[in-house]
Order: structure tokens, then C-alpha cells, then sequence
């Protein structure tokens, strides 16, 4: 929220300067490599409207996911690498949501009801340890990430769940990837979708991610929701007008976490599979590159930042897999790029001024 | 006078300007070997800008270089860096400890100037690589410390070692450089208790008796009696004079430091000693890291101005962190006969209190957020003020944030270009204004100003002083201002409390003696 | 050493005590290595044979993480760029068909530019992230598995000309997913010298014994205190002469253990380079970089040029973990081209960390005594995950948990106590 106060009222030449300075020149090369890989997929007769509509699913699938960065870096502990743990919490709620036998809309949203208690519960905790370490929020959150991950896979094995749609054939516990058909996959991509000149819309999808975006823009309109921002911003400001700074970075955390269990559920509808044990370790550092490459600093955030950066992010993705495949058969392209892009963005980031301490 | 072929160092009609100000003002200084040399003067009276450049630091050289001339042994130099200042023979022995804890007593002492023999490795991987005599650097580290008559294992570690100690091991280091002639002081006893004083004191006697010339920078004017041949008094990056030790006397000199013309009239107030009080702290103490205050015992009255003056780093600032809450406080303090909740900034906001930090950008403003925003922010999170509610739920009053926010621009005349502008890029004076306004959203009974005019150019400091007084006499408001500027405070307060060592020495009217006020701010009240 | 300094003069039952709280993840990997040995049912012999040789193969990679946490640069995850750097030298030896101890030395030498070079990189874009060090490494390791990935997977055959059916893929673009080392760099340095357990366990405690003989009176006007030098010189006495008699007894025995073979060489190496570091500290680039690594601004007032120190320690981190992936791969003799790098860095993280390491401090023996621990520990929690849970894999999830678990618990401790020292100054 802080950028458009920026650009004051300058003549026009500084102004655009000054926008195109502060847009940051990472963005522009993504930018501009978008713009390439959909000009090579025009000039290469890859169906346009396949690759809309791909980009608008992605973005739906994985916006929410990028939206979990926002309330941990405006509460001021920067990128929320502790994310597989809310995803986690998600990915519970999911696989209850199946061993209660549910479908439709009700295994969906129960899903979602189910993991909230969890995702506060592990949120607290989380945002407990990082009052704790302050100014090495990432370090440790990425490992706290990882080890919750792989004390997770002994708890698929060991849990109690007998739903045989998710058990192995044999040996116990549940399986790496658990299939959602006949229970929520696609349940918001499909909902209210329409095609328009070949371009299917997930409206369902979008019309969630707005709602999601809304609560959070409402929150942030808040008196709590402006005393969090403050203290992200500036803590001791914050403490000298009388705000628990610890308990707003708490605050972000939980929110960040619940965030992070409801984004996980959106990406699996969309996706069509609960994946657990070792999936959710890197979708962390893959949720900070969207909103990184959207604009936002490990200090400063703002929803359309999510947007953005989900749209380029996931658009390149989306479009470089195929216009690769055509010129010449370079399967794993994709990840490779997603895999530079996303952790150069991380590093781009951490170079610039400012940040953990 | 010394003549200039007997001095090892003169330095000559030293100017310096930042930014177009000019902060030093043609300073003559001669040393000769064997020397003590005091420098005096208040804080900002250009001391460290002359070491500056004595000793060729980056800041000098990035902003301009300086005028005048230096010579030592009386060859012009041009000292470019801290390594030619070295080279020279010119040692520093720094107010903050430039030590290693994790070290022993020798590796800080041979710091950067290891003795290393050659062995087969350094021979084919180059003289990076030679290891270290550490024998030879014991030997080098129990010479020096022995020439201070420190008794300690030159092998025990620097952490965990007395602070007097530790300023020791510095003088050593300095010390144990073969070449060293002239050897700077820097506060030294700032940080000492009154025997490890009493020994630094006589180390540093030890020390010229064997030739080193010593430049001797502090506030303590009985130190400076106490040991110095020849006294500089700078203020103002002016030089008030250089005298003899024995031609002149302590009154003397506090009143050479702080003496200067006033600018405008001491406006005379009406008494509020008969008012009620509306700020009653005993037995006060803050641990303020730099700015602790010990046992502080004031009164302030309702309508008064006070002012809280002395020299940077003996408390002055803890006093009103303390009060808000900012930094662990214990003792009593009860505003308009109330107690006041203490290390609760919330509490003492909500009783009437407002704070304008001393760090404006740092506590006292959001620099990237607008001003508007700036203005209503403790108001609205604090006091539930600016916002609309709907039941549980509340929203940000965007009109009611603006209305409030043009009328406080207009108010204070806050030079921007709208209530949405970013605070970052005002001026320092402007910036001050958003402070008060965020102060005065949260209608106060009572506020707290520190360093005011601090960063702020010349023309706009009146302007800020001027707000303070006007909130005074409009709106009621009883004020505390804490000031390193003495002149400042004689402008605007009716009473002055001056802070030493943690405590206040003594209350002064604005019209007092300029004595009272120096010896009151080295320290040296009691001893007049 | 400091710790036995420090408690010289302290009564037995309050050094004991520090000496407890001091290396309490220690001590806990310790009985936890040997409950899990006991519940696995290994016999010792087996054992014995596993970990030695997992120690000749990993503990040179953990040693290259001292010199960085000595320059203050904490834990460097990026040695994944110094073992890459490696497995290029492996590959472009292997392409080339060098084989052998010749193979090994080509290898040793063709790595060095290439980790140079990342290291001379890696420690730029460190001192542009100062206080951000560790997680630019961690992140910086991600970031170069997509070049590595991208040079290997796609650059070689399009870009690189690459003709060798057995290492690149049928469609003539990309390296296959395994490279098997069987025919060349297999064993290189290994099978040099081979010798039998006992024999070595002799010979290292005769060197042990006479280097703490010969070290108690040559460096007589140590600054360490009489007493602590004295016991050093007796601990290593009676370790060396503990072990020259076990190899003595187990050689005239003609026990399971005389049958073990211990690579010579790549312990030998692994002592060199140990000799190496310990010099190093003692040097006059050595002592600069304690002194950037206890507090950069000092260092800097005092002149020392900082962000170069830094990016040498960078630089020699990478180098030799290179050197450590060379040993480690010619040890293993087949190698995943896009995984065996991956996880390398966390588990000689790890490994430092249960030696009773920390971010701020490491020494050779924690290096060395974390390997042996953490080995341990990988090779008995699968067999203790299926005795006890009936599940191997219960096992492997375990000692992965372990692994972040610890690395997390410490940074997380190392942060925790700095707040608590800034809060007490």
C-alpha cells in the first residue's frame, strides 16, 4: 500500500520514471519474457485460447496460496516460509473431509472448516517460535517447514484413517497422492464456468480468490488491521503508540496460515489430487516468488502484488511448457524455468536493501 | 606559545563544511611532544569533526575534504586515510571499545598487525598464509601492558574483563604501535567508574612523561584540570580560545563553553509554581541503553513548559521514554495525582500523554506511508478514534481521515503537497509538524518533546518552537522538552532541569548565569 | 579447548555440568545412535564396516563448512554449488574415460576453476545480502540446481556438443538421470592404499599417542593453561594406546574385525585436511577472518578489508566441497546426475550440528564427531523403524525429520540466545 503515495505529483517524464523505477526492473524482464513466449506461441499455432484458459485456472489454483504471503510480510515477519505448515493443516482437513465420506461443496468447505482450528492451533505456535528468533524469521521458518513436513510423513502412515479410496493396497497409511474425483476436484473451477470465444472461465474459482482478496482488504481496513500493518512496518513506531508488536506478527502468522490451509484446498480442487508427504516442502519458496515477481519486498506487500505476480509467475509456466515442447522436445523445461525464476526473484529480493536484519 | 619547529603536530585554520554548512570554522591547534592538550566543548561544538579529520576518515573525504593545513613534525601532510593517520604516528583510543571479547588481551592489542613467521606452506601459497609468531606477539602484548602497570595474564580473554580494563587494553594497543607520537582521546572516562578514572588519568601522565603528545577530548572539566597543560575551547565549530591550564579555572571554562548570544529575548512566563502538578515522578529510574536515568526525582506544573537539558548520553532522553513506556522504568510517577501505569506506552497514551520521539524518522513517523495516515495512526489503533463500527467489525473512516487531516495541515502549516503525499519525502521540519499533529489526534493533556529541532535547518527550528509554544498557550497543553541545545531551551522554557551522570543536577531559570549552566552540564557543580 | 580452560579452576561437578549443558545434542545423538543400534540388532562388525565408510566419504564435505562459520558467514548450504562443481569435473573425467587415483587427481584439478568461480560469486552476492547469509545460501542452492539442471538436462546436445552413448540420453539432448562410475573413477582414491582395520586402528594410535606426546612438548609456551595442555597430552595418550591394543587383541584374535579394510588414502586426506584447517586458523588469514567473523566492524576499523575475507572463505568452502563431492561420488561409484547434489549440503549441515556445533562456532572434532553420530544414526533408524513400527519407511522419515529438525532446532537456539545477549548488553 505504500507505492502509489510515491509518485507524488511530478511532471510526466519523472512520473513514468519514476513508476518504472519503483516496478523494479525484475518485473519488466518477466514482463518482457511473457510477452516473447506469447508472441512464439502466436507465430508456433499453440491454440490461444487453451493457454487462457490454462493461465486463468493457475491463477485461480495458486493466487490463494500467493495471498498467504501478504499478512506475514505486512505483520512484519517477512516471507512466510513456515507455508507447508499451513498447507498441511489444509491437506488434513482435506483428507478428514474424505474420511467423513463427503462431496461436493459440503467436502470442500467442511475441509476448509475443518483445518481452520488446525491452522490457527499450528499458526500460534509458529508465530510463538518466531517472536523467538526475530531477524532470522526465514532461515528457521524454512526448516521448521521442512521437519513439520517429515514429521507429517510419519503421520500419514500413522494415522488413523480407513477410507480405502486413500489407503494403500498394502502396508499402511495413507498414499502420496489422493485422488479428489467424486469428492471436491474441480468444484470451484467448474462452478457458474463459462467459455467464451474457446476460453473456458474458471468463474468459480475467480469469484472465490475475489472473495478471499476482499476479506483481506476489508481486514486491512480494520483498527486491528491497520495496528498489524503498523507494526510490519515500522516496530517501533508501533511499540511507541501503544501496539504489541509481538502479538501483530502473531497475528500475520496465524493468518498467513489459515491462508495457507485454504489456498492448499483451492490448489487441489484445481488440481484434482491432495498431495502429501514430501509435496508441500518447496511450495513455500514457489508462493514468495509470486509475490515477489508481483512487486512486493520482504517488507512491504499489497494484494495486487498477489495478483500480478501469480498471473506472471504461473502465465509463464503455463505458456513456457508448451512453446518448449514445439521447439524442441524439452520435457522438463517448465520446472527448470519455474525452478530459476522462482528462487532468482528469492535472491533478487534478499539483495535488495533491507529485510531481515 | 610553543613555536611551531618544536611541535610535532599543528593543525591551522581547519575549516569544514557539509553541505554548505559551514561546521568548523578555521581552528588552530598545536601539540608538542609530551603534551596534555584538552578539547572542551558541547556537544555539536565540532570536536569529532576535527578528529575526523585528523585521523582522515571516509566522511570527511566523501563530502568535500576540508580547508586549512596540517603539518606534522612540521611537514605538511595531507592525511587521505585512517592507514596515512597510522602511518604518521597519530593513534586513536575510541569511546566505544574497539575490541574483540571473543579474543584474548594480545590478539585485540596485535589486532590487524599480527607478528607471522614464514613456514613451508606461506612460502608456496604467499605471506597470507605465514602463521602466526604468537609467542613474539605475548611477549610484544605483556611489554605494553606492562608500560601501563596493568597487572593482568595478557592471555585471558577480553570478555568478562572490568570496563577500566578494557580502555586500558585500547591504550595498549595504541601503545605497542612503535611509532606512536601523538595518541587522541576520545571521552575516555565516559564510560569509567571514578578509580579506574583516577588510573586512566595517571596512565595518561605516564604516557606524556615519555614524550607521546595527548590530545584530550571530554566534558569532565576536573579531568581537564586535573591533568591538562593547555586547554582548546571550541563552540559552535568556532574556537573560543586556547589558554594555560593555570591561567584559568573551571567557572571559567563552563562559561567559555557554554556562553553565546542569545538570539531572541528569554520571554518571561507567568508563574506556574502555584499550579497544580501535573507530573509528579519520584525515585525514577530508566534503563535507557546510552540514556539511563537514576533515581530521578521532578515536579512539572499544569501550563508550564520544562525543559530537560545536558550533554548527550547522560540521560536526559531516558527520562521521557521512561515515563511512555519505551524502555523498563521502575519508580513512581503519578500525573494530575493519578498513578501512572509504568513500561505500558498504551496506559500512559490513554491517560493524556503524548510523546514526540527524539527519533523522528525512526519512532515517530511511518516514512512510507501517507500523511494523513501519519497523523491519525496512534488515534485510530489506540483510542478507537477515525473509524466507523459495525458491531465487531470496524472500517477505516477515509473521509473523516482526510477532513481531520486537511484541517491539521492547515493548523500547523504543513508544507506538502496533500494529506496522501508520503512523509519520506518532506523536510525535516515538516516532518516534525505530522509528529505534533499525531500527537495533538490524540488530544492530549500532556506532551513529551525530544531533541525538537534536531536534523531541522536554522530557518525552521523557529517555526517548530514557536508551534510548541503556541500549543501551550491555546491549547493548555503543559509541555516537557528535552533538548541538547541549551539555547533552545533558554528560548522557550520556563524552568530547565539539567541532567548529569542520570540524575538532575539542578533547576535553573532560562535567565541564569551561563557558569551555572556549564559547570551543571560537565558535572563539576558541586565542585565550584 | 576453551571449555577445559574456562573450567580449570571450577570445582568437578560444576564443569561436568557445563560440559553437559554444553553438548546436550550431542550426547543426545549419542544415546539415541546407541538405543537405535541396540534395537536394530546390527552386529557390531557390520557395522563398523559402514561406518567407516561413510566417514572417509562424507566427512570431508563437513569439514569444508568450517571456514565459513569461522568468517562468520554461518552455515554455508551452499556447498551444493562447490558439489556440483564436483560432479562437473566427475562428468567431464568420466566423457573423457580417466579412471583411477590419475582420474581422481584430473578431477580434483578440473573442479577447482569451476568452484572458484561460484565461490568468487557466491560470496559477492553475500556481501551484498550481509545478515541475510544464511538463507541466501540456502535459496542460492535451490537457484543454481536450476542452471545445473538447465546446463545438463537441456544445454548438452543443443548447445554443448556432447557425443557419448553411454552418459547422454537416446535422443542425443541431456545427461542420463544415473552415471555409473563402475569402469573409471570407482574407488579411485579408496583403492590405493587398503588396509585392514586393525592394522590401521594400531597405527592410528600409535600416531595419535606420539603426536600428543610430541605436541605437549614442542608447543610448550602455548597460551593454553599447564593443566588443560596436560590433560590433552594424556586423553590422547590413552586413546592411542586404547586403540593400538584393541587392533593388537583383534589382530591376534583373527576376530570379524580383522577382516574390515579401511580406505588408508581417504582417511589420510580427510587428516590432512584437517591438519590444514587447524594450521589455517592459526594463520595471519586465518586470524583475519576469526576477526571479521567475531565482529565485521571492528575488522573493518581495524583495517582489515572485510568483504574480501569474506568471499575467500566463500571461495575455499566451495573448493573444497568440491574436493568432498569428488570423494564422496568415487566412494558411492555411481551417481544420480540431478539428486546426488541435492541433499548434500543439509546433511553435512546436519551432521556439524549433532557434532554440538552451532552457527556461530565450529571446530574440526565436532565436524568429525557429528559424522560418525549422524551416520549412525542414517544407517540404524530403517532397521530401528522396522523393528519398532514394522516399517522401514517409518525409519527414513525419521532420520529426514532429524536432519531439518536439527538444523531448524539450532538456527532457531543460535537466534534465540543472540536476542538474549542484545537484551542483556
Amino acid at each position: 500500500m505504500t507505492h502509489d503515495n510515491e509518485h507524488g505529483a511530478d511532471s510526466g517524464v519523472t512520473k513514468i520514471f519514476g513508476a518504472l523505477k519503483s516496478f523494479g526492473a525484475p518485473r519488466l524482464i518477466i514482463i518482457g519474457f511473457l510477452v516473447i513466449l506469447w508472441i512464439l506461441a502466436l507465430t508456433i499455432k499453440i491454440p490461444m485460447p487453451a493457454l487462457f484458459s490454462d493461465t486463468l485456472i493457475r491463477l485461480g489454483m495458486n493466487a490463494v496460496l500467493t495471498l498467504a504471503m501478504l499478512p506475514s510480510i505486512t505483520g512484519g515477519t517477512s516471507l512466510f516460509f513456515g507455508l507447508p505448515l499451513g498447507i498441511i493443516c489444509g491437506l488434513l482437513g482435506g483428507v478428514m473431509s474424505i474420511e467423513m465420506n463427503l462431496r461436493g461443496f459440503t467436502a470442500f468447505f467442511g475441509a476448509i472448516a475443518m483445518s481452520l482450528p488446525l491452522a490457527v492451533l499450528v499458526g500460534l505456535g509458529y508465530g510463538w517460535l518466531m517472536n523467538r528468533v526475530k531477524g532470522s524469521e526465514m532461515t528457521v521458518g524454512t526448516y521448521i517447514g521442512f521437519a513439520f513436513v517429515s514429521l507429517m510423513s510419519f503421520g500419514w502412515v500413522t494415522l488413523p484413517f480407513h477410507n480405502p479410496e486413500m489407503a494403500w493396497a498394502i502396508g499402511k497409511g495413507v498414499r502420496v497422492t489422493v485422488s479428489l474425483e467424486g469428492r471436491f476436484s474441480g468444484i470451484l473451477n467448474n462452478f457458474l464456468s463459462v467459455t467464451i470465444a474457446g476460453v473456458k472461465i474458471p468463474t468459480g474459482a475467480l469469484m472465490f480468490l475475489t472473495l478471499m482478496c476482499l476479506l483481506v482488504w476489508l481486514f486491512y481496513r480494520t483498527q486491528l488491521g491497520h495496528a498489524m500493518r503498523f507494526a510490519g512496518m515500522n516496530p517501533k513506531f508501533a511499540e511507541a503508540s501503544g501496539i504489541n508488536v509481538n502479538r501483530m506478527r502473531i497475528l500475520g502468522i496465524v493468518i498467513s496460515t489459515i491462508l495457507g490451509a485454504i489456498g492448499i484446498l483451492v490448489y487441489a480442487q484445481g488440481f484434482g489430487f491432495l498431495q502429501l508427504y514430501n509435496a508441500p516442502m518447496y511450495m513455500g519458496f514457489i508462493a514468495a516468488a509470486g509475490i515477489l515477481i508481483g512487486g512486493a519486498s520482504l517488507k512491504s506487500a499489497r494484494i495486487s502484488h498477489v495478483i500480478l505476480g501469480t498471473f506472471l509467475f504461473h502465465g509463464i509456466l503455463v505458456v513456457a511448457l508448451p512453446v518448449a515442447n514445439t521447439v524442441a522436445t524439452l520435457g522438463s523445461l517448465a520446472e527448470i524455468s519455474r525452478a530459476i525464476v522462482s528462487n532468482g526473484i528469492i535472491l533478487y529480493a534478499l539483495a535488495q536493501k533491507g529485510g531481515e536484519s | 606559545m610553543a613555536k611551531g619547529e618544536s611541535c610535532i603536530l599543528k593543525m591551522q585554520g581547519i575549516t569544514k563544511d557539509y553541505f554548505g554548512t559551514r561546521v568548523l570554522k578555521g581552528i588552530d591547534l598545536e601539540l608538542k611532544p609530551g603534551e596534555i592538550h584538552g578539547i572542551v566543548g558541547e556537544n555539536g561544538a565540532g570536536k569529532s569533526t576535527l578528529m575526523n579529520i585528523l585521523f582522515g576518515m571516509p566522511v570527511i573525504h566523501s563530502t568535500g575534504g576540508y580547508g586549512g593545513a596540517i603539518e606534522v613534525k612540521g611537514n605538511p601532510v595531507s592525511i587521505g586515510s585512517p592507514f596515512d593517520a597510522m602511518k604518521l604516528g597519530i593513534g586513536m583510543v575510541h569511546q566505544e571499545f574497539m575490541l574483540i571479547p571473543g579474543f584474548s588481551i594480545t590478539e585485540n592489542i596485535k589486532l590487524n598487525r599480527e607478528l607471522t613467521k614464514s613456514t613451508l606452506f606461506s612460502k608456496i601459497f604467499g605471506p597470507r598464509l605465514e602463521s602466526l609468531d604468537i609467542e613474539a606477539m605475548g611477549n610484544d602484548a605483556k611489554k605494553a601492558l606492562k608500560s601501563l602497570d596493568l597487572g593482568i595474564d595478557e592471555w585471558s580473554k577480553v570478555a568478562g574483563l572490568p570496563v577500566g580494563h578494557m580502555q586500558f587494553i585500547e591504550i595498549a594497543r595504541e601503545i605497542d604501535k612503535s611509532n606512536i607520537k601523538v595518541l587522541v582521546f576520545d571521552e575516555p572516562t565516559a564510560v569509567l567508574a571514578e578509580s579506574e578514572a583516577e588510573n586512566l588519568l595517571k596512565a595518561v601522565r605516564k604516557l606524556a612523561g615519555e614524550g607521546v603528545a595527548i590530545l584530550f577530548i571530554t566534558h569532565r572539566l576536573h579531568e581537564i584540570m586535573a591533568v591538562c597543560d593547555r586547554i582548546t575551547v571550541l563552540r559552535d565549530g568556532g574556537m573560543v580560545t586556547c589558554v594555560e591550564r593555570t591561567r584559568t579555572s573551571m567557572p571559567e571554562l563552563a562559561r567559555l563553553m557554554v556562553g553565546r548570544q542569545l538570539d531572541e529575548a528569554v520571554r518571561i512566563h507567568p508563574d506556574t509554581s502555584a499550579k497544580p502538578l501535573a507530573l509528579r515522578i519520584r525515585n525514577f529510574s530508566v534503563d535507557m541503553p546510552g540514556e539511563t536515568a537514576k533515581k530521578i526525582d521532578l515536579d512539572v506544573h499544569e501550563g508550564e513548559i520544562l525543559g530537560i537539558g545536558g550533554l548527550a548520553g547522560q540521560g536526559k532522553i531516558g527520562i521521557a521514554n521512561g515515563v511512555m513506556g519505551l524502555y523498563p522504568a521502575k519508580g513512581e510517577v503519578s500525573f494530575f495525582g493519578k498513578p501512572l501505569p509504568l513500561n505500558n506506552p498504551k496506559g500512559a497514551i490513554l491517560e493524556g500523554l503524548a510523546f514526540l520521539s527524539e527519533d523522528r524518522r525512526g519512532v515517530g513517523l511511518l516514512l512510507d506511508m501517507s500523511i494523513e495516515m501519519n497523523i491519525v495512526s496512534s488515534a485510530m489503533v489506540i483510542q478507537g478514534k477515525f473509524l466507523k463500527k459495525y458491531g465487531f467489525f470496524t472500517q477505516v473512516d477515509k473521509a473523516g481521515v482526510r477532513r481531520h487531516a486537511l484541517e491539521t495541515i492547515k493548523n500547523l502549516d504543513i508544507r506538502c503537497k496533500g494529506p496522501d503525499q508520503s512523509v519520506r519525502r518532506l523536510s525535516g521540519g515538516n516532518q516534525q509538524k505530522v509528529c505534533v499533529a499525531k500527537a495533538l489526534a490524540l488530544d492530549p493533556k500532556f506532551l513529551f518533546v525530544s531533541e525538537p529541532t534536531r536534523g531541522i535547518d536554522v530557518g525552521a527550528k523557529k517555526l517548530v518552537l514557536d508551534t510548541l509554544v503556541d500549543l501551550r498557550d491555546k491549547l493548555g497543553l503543559t509541555i516537557v522538552m528535552t533538548s541538547s541545545e541549551l539555547a533552545e531551551l533558554r528560548t522557550i522554557c520556563d524552568r530547565i532541569a539539567i541532567v548529569n551522570d542520570g540524575k538532575i543536577v539542578g533547576i535553573l531559570a532560562p535567565n541564569a548565569d551561563d557558569t551555572d549552566f556549564g559547570l551543571m552540564m560537565a558535572g563539576d557543580y558541586d565542585a565550584r | 579447548m576453551s571449555e577445559s580452560v574456562k573450567s580449570k579452576n571450577r570445582g568437578l561437578s560444576l564443569g561436568t555440568r557445563k560440559f553437559l549443558t554444553n553438548n546436550v545434542v550431542t550426547i543426545l545423538f549419542v544415546l539415541v545412535g546407541l538405543g537405535g543400534l541396540k534395537v536394530s540388532g546390527l552386529s557390531i562388525p557390520f557395522f563398523l564396516d559402514d561406518i567407516i565408510n561413510r566417514v572417509a566419504r562424507n566427512g570431508f564435505m563437513v569439514l569444508a563448512l568450517i571456514i565459513p562459520v569461522l568468517a562468520g558467514l554461518g552455515l554455508n548450504f551452499a556447498v551444493v554449488l562447490g558439489a556440483m562443481a564436483g560432479q562437473t569435473a566427475i562428468i567431464m573425467a568420466t566423457h573423457w574415460g580417466f579412471g583411477g587415483i590419475g582420474g581422481i587427481l584430473l578431477c580434483v584439478v578440473l573442479s577447482f576453476p569451476f568452484a572458484y568461480v561460484m565461490g568468487l560469486l557466491t560470496g559477492k552476492l553475500l556481501n551484498k545480502t550481509r545478515g541475510k547469509e544464511m538463507i541466501t545460501t540456502l535459496i542460492l542452492g535451490f537457484f543454481a540446481n536450476g542452471i545445473y539442471q538447465l546446463v545438463y538436462l537441456i544445454l548438452i546436445g543443443t548447445i554443448i556438443p556432447m557425443n557419448n552413448e553411454v552418459l547422454v540420453l537416446s535422443s542425443g539432448v541431456g545427461l542420463r538421470t544415473t552415471i555409473d562410475l563402475t569402469d573409471g573413477l570407482k574407488f579411485g582414491l579408496d583403492n590405493v592404499v587398503k588396509i585392514p582395520l586393525t592394522l590401521f586402528s594400531v597405527l592410528a594410535g600409535a600416531a595419535a599417542a606420539a603426536g600428543a606426546v610430541i605436541q605437549y612438548l614442542v608447543r610448550r609456551r602455548r597460551p593454553l593453561g599447564g593443566k588443560a595442555r596436560l590433560n590433552w597430552m594424556v586423553a590422547g595418550l590413552v586413546f592411542g594406546i586404547a586403540s593400538m591394543v584393541w587392533g593388537v587383541y583383534q589382530m591376534l584374535n583373527q576376530s570379524m574385525f580383522s577382516f574390515l579394510r579401511v580406505p588408508a588414502v581417504t582417511f589420510a586426506v580427510i587428516v590432512l585436511l584437517c591438519w590444514f584447517i587447524h594450521y589455517f586458523t592459526k594463520t595471519k588469514l586465518g586470524q583475519d577472518m576469526r576477526t571479521v567473523g567475531q565482529d565485521s566492524h571492528v575488522a573493518d576499523v581495524a583495517g582489515i578489508a572485510t568483504d574480501k575475507i569474506r568471499v575467500t572463505a566463500m571461495i575455499m568452502s566451495t573448493v573444497l566441497a568440491a574436493w568432498g563431492q569428488i570423494i564422496f561420488l568415487q566412494n558411492m561409484g555411481t551417481f544420480s546426475t540431478y539428486g546426488s547434489h541435492e541433499n548434500v549440503g543439509m546433511f553435512a549441515i546436519a551432521s556439524l550440528l549433532i557434532g554440538g556445533a552451532s552457527v556461530a562456532k565450529a571446530t574440526i572434532s565436532q565436524a568429525l564427531i557429528g559424522t560418525v553420530l549422524f551416520h549412525t544414526m542414517f544407517i540404524v533408524s530403517p532397521l530401528a523403524g522396522r523393528v519398532l513400527f514394522g516399517d522401514a519407511q517409518l525409519g527414513e522419515f525419521f532420520r529426514s525429520f532429524v536432519a531439518y529438525g536439527i538444523i531448524g532446532l539450532s538456527l532457531a537456539l543460535h537466534s534465540w540466545k543472540k536476542r538474549m545477549q542484545g537484551k542483556l548488553k
